[in-house]
């Protein structure tokens, strides 16, 4: 039997995506980095229970029943496979197993889901520093929490984070929160838009309430930070409102934001956007979700930022969107099947330009200013290096790249790519969206010669279903 | 320094790293079990020499590759730890080792 849609991701929009595809009749392969469906936000959904629905919240659990829903129906779902191309004649390349694979359909759609944007300051490749969303990972893979850490930048997750350790009973040693003040009053006309989401909005106050009530120390105003320590993070020196001060800790957890995970959508050559609202870059679709490339659709927090119950709606909308294209529903049960989800993702993204304008992070936070702070994690190259290769007279990321190997390294980028992009924007006076971005090339993800030399060529009696 | 907040795992899978006995939760990633037991550098960098651990623990960051039953680079937050499973740390770039490949 052949496969109708390829899926990639099983986060929100990819489980969805792969419900409503299954229900009206087509043959879905859902292939999936992780060991267990969910994505980031629904990570290790499965296996959650009273503890962590306590902890985590009603938020995380809602995952729960979307993750049985696509188990039950009839979706091949392929876990810890590793995507590493999908070409413009919809051939998607993936391992699993240590076996590399190929195979085609007349539909794919790309669920990849976000990543949280870099946060360059000094010290941020120390062991003991990570990413908030890491933090959060852990407590719901393996109900780790860090004693009397330090969570620092700006943005919901920040503080999702934060109450979900206070919940768990983890004491947290300071919250350091890099919002920009003046960001409030630019949000200030966003306000009439994201009171359909005002729940939301008053969620994040009483959060930032109990975790105030709990004493916990709050540091405002900050402008700059610096994480202390020579081989591990032994803490963070935070310049508040011009004075610095220094708070030791052994774990520093950093987060400004999630932008979507791109690499698999560039890889692909589809078009792009640079969203000056989000600083990210995203994906062109259309109103079903579908891109350059006939036949390949972008579904949830790849396509821009918009939240889990968004990615959802969106997974609907790309799924309704092949289904007619492939001919197994017609237009009509398209546009009606797609109604609710559309009343959804309008709802949810209601919010988003007050919430993309009150948590922007910060110029300096985005593009910093400290000459030793490391930029390209893989390659470990300063600010002074990609200063001084771009004083050389280079205009892009490409040509970068090759003068000193910058976005190089294993993570392709991904953690310097758009620092890169907005630093040859501020030193060449020049518009971000005009800088572009690294030229993404598969295998996006390392693939072992080994499993190159011995590809599989999937024929159709191989899926079973 | 992590520790368990949650506790309900079923079964507990047991590993060794550098010649410790390592105890990891059942489904949990080899990178979240060294973490639990306050392992925070997991390699020394190819560049400069540098300790670095994991950042991202959603396979994005590559800054957890370790050498996972002799076979190095693996992002040990993108792998789930088994019984009997080998783990060290890596340091450097890792060896191209043309001899030990399998020529068939
Ligand atoms: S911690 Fe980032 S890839 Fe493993």
């Amino acid at each position: 039997m052949s496969i109708d849609i390829i899926i990639i991701g099983a986060g929100p929009a990819g489980m969805s995506a792969a419900i409503t595809a299954t229900e009206s009749g087509a043959k879905v392969l859902l292939l999936d980095d992780q060991p267990t469906p969910g994505g980031q936000i629904y990570r290790a959904i499965e296996a959650a229970g009273d503890k962590q629905a306590t902890i985590l919240g009603p938020e995380y659990m809602a995952g729960k029943p979307l993750a049985q829903n696509m188990r039950s129906t009839n979706i091949e779902y392929v876990a810890d496979a590793s995507v590493w191309q999908v070409t413009d004649e919809r051939e998607v390349g993936y391992s699993s197993n240590g076996q590399a694979r190929l195979v085609t359909a007349p539909a794919i759609i790309l669920a990849t889901g976000a990543m949280e944007r870099p946060f360059p300051i000094k010290g941020w490749t120390l062991p003991g520093v990570m990413m908030a969303g890491a933090a959060q990972t852990m407590l719901k893979t393996s109900g780790l929490a860090a004693e009397g850490a330090i969570f620092a930048g700006c943005g919901p997750l920040l503080y999702l984070v934060a109450h979900q350790y206070l919940q768990a009973g983890v004491k947290i040693a300071a919250i350091v929160d890099t919002t920009a003040k003046a960001n409030r009053l630019k949000a200030l006309p966003h306000i009439p838009g994201a009171l359909r989401r005002w729940d939301l909005l008053s969620k994040g106050q009483k959060w930032q309430s109990e975790i105030r009530k709990s004493g916990t120390r709050i540091i405002n105003n900050v402008r700059a930070l610096k994480v202390l320590g020579d081989t591990k993070a032994e803490g963070l020196s935070v310049n508040a409102g011009g004075t610095w001060q220094n708070i030791p800790s052994d774990h520093i957890f950093l987060h400004q934001g999630v932008v979507p995970n791109v690499n698999l959508s560039f890889a692909a050559s589809l078009d792009h956007d640079w969203d000056e609202q989000q600083l990210c870059w995203r994906p062109k679709t259309d109103q079903w979700c579908g891109t350059s490339i006939d036949g390949v659709y972008v579904a949830g927090d790849g396509g821009g930022i918009g939240g889990g119950l968004a990615a959802r709606a969106s997974g609907e909308i790309a799924a309704l969107g092949s289904l007619a294209k492939l001919g197994l529903i017609d237009t009509a049960a398209r546009d009606s099947k797609a109604k609710t989800a559309r009343t959804t993702l309008r709802r949810e993204l209601s919010i988003r330009p007050f919430l993309d304008t009150w948590f922007r992070p910060s110029d300096d936070f985005r593009v910093p200013t400290d000459d030793d702070a490391i930029i390209c994690r893989c390659e470990e190259l300063s600010l002074k290096d990609i200063r001084d290769t771009i004083e050389i007279g280079l205009v892009g990321p490409n040509q970068l790249k090759s003068f000193c190997r910058a976005g190089m390294g294993p993570c392709q980028g991904r953690f310097c790519g758009l620092t890169v992009q907005e630093l040859i924007a501020k030193q060449t006076n020049r518009p971000a969206a005009d800088v572009g971005y690294y030229r993404l090339r598969p295998p996006i993800k390392p693939l072992r010669l080994e499993e190159l030399a011995n590809l599989q060529i999937e024929e159709d009696e191989n899926i079973k279903f | 320094m992590f520790k368990r907040v949650i506790n309900d795992a079923i079964a507990d899978v047991v590993f060794d790293f550098e010649g410790a006995k390592i105890t990891a939760r059942s489904g949990e990633s080899v990178a979240a079990a060294l973490l639990a037991d306050d392992l925070l550098s997991f390699r020394q960098t190819p560049v400069k020499d540098l300790a670095r651990g994991p950042f991202c623990m959603m396979g994005v960051c590559f800054d957890c590759l370790m050498v996972i039953d002799g076979q190095p680079n693996r992002q040990a937050c993108q792998v789930v730890a088994t019984s009997g499973m080998k783990v060290a740390r890596q340091h450097g770039a890792a060896e191209l080792n043309i001899d030990q490949a399998d020529p068939a």
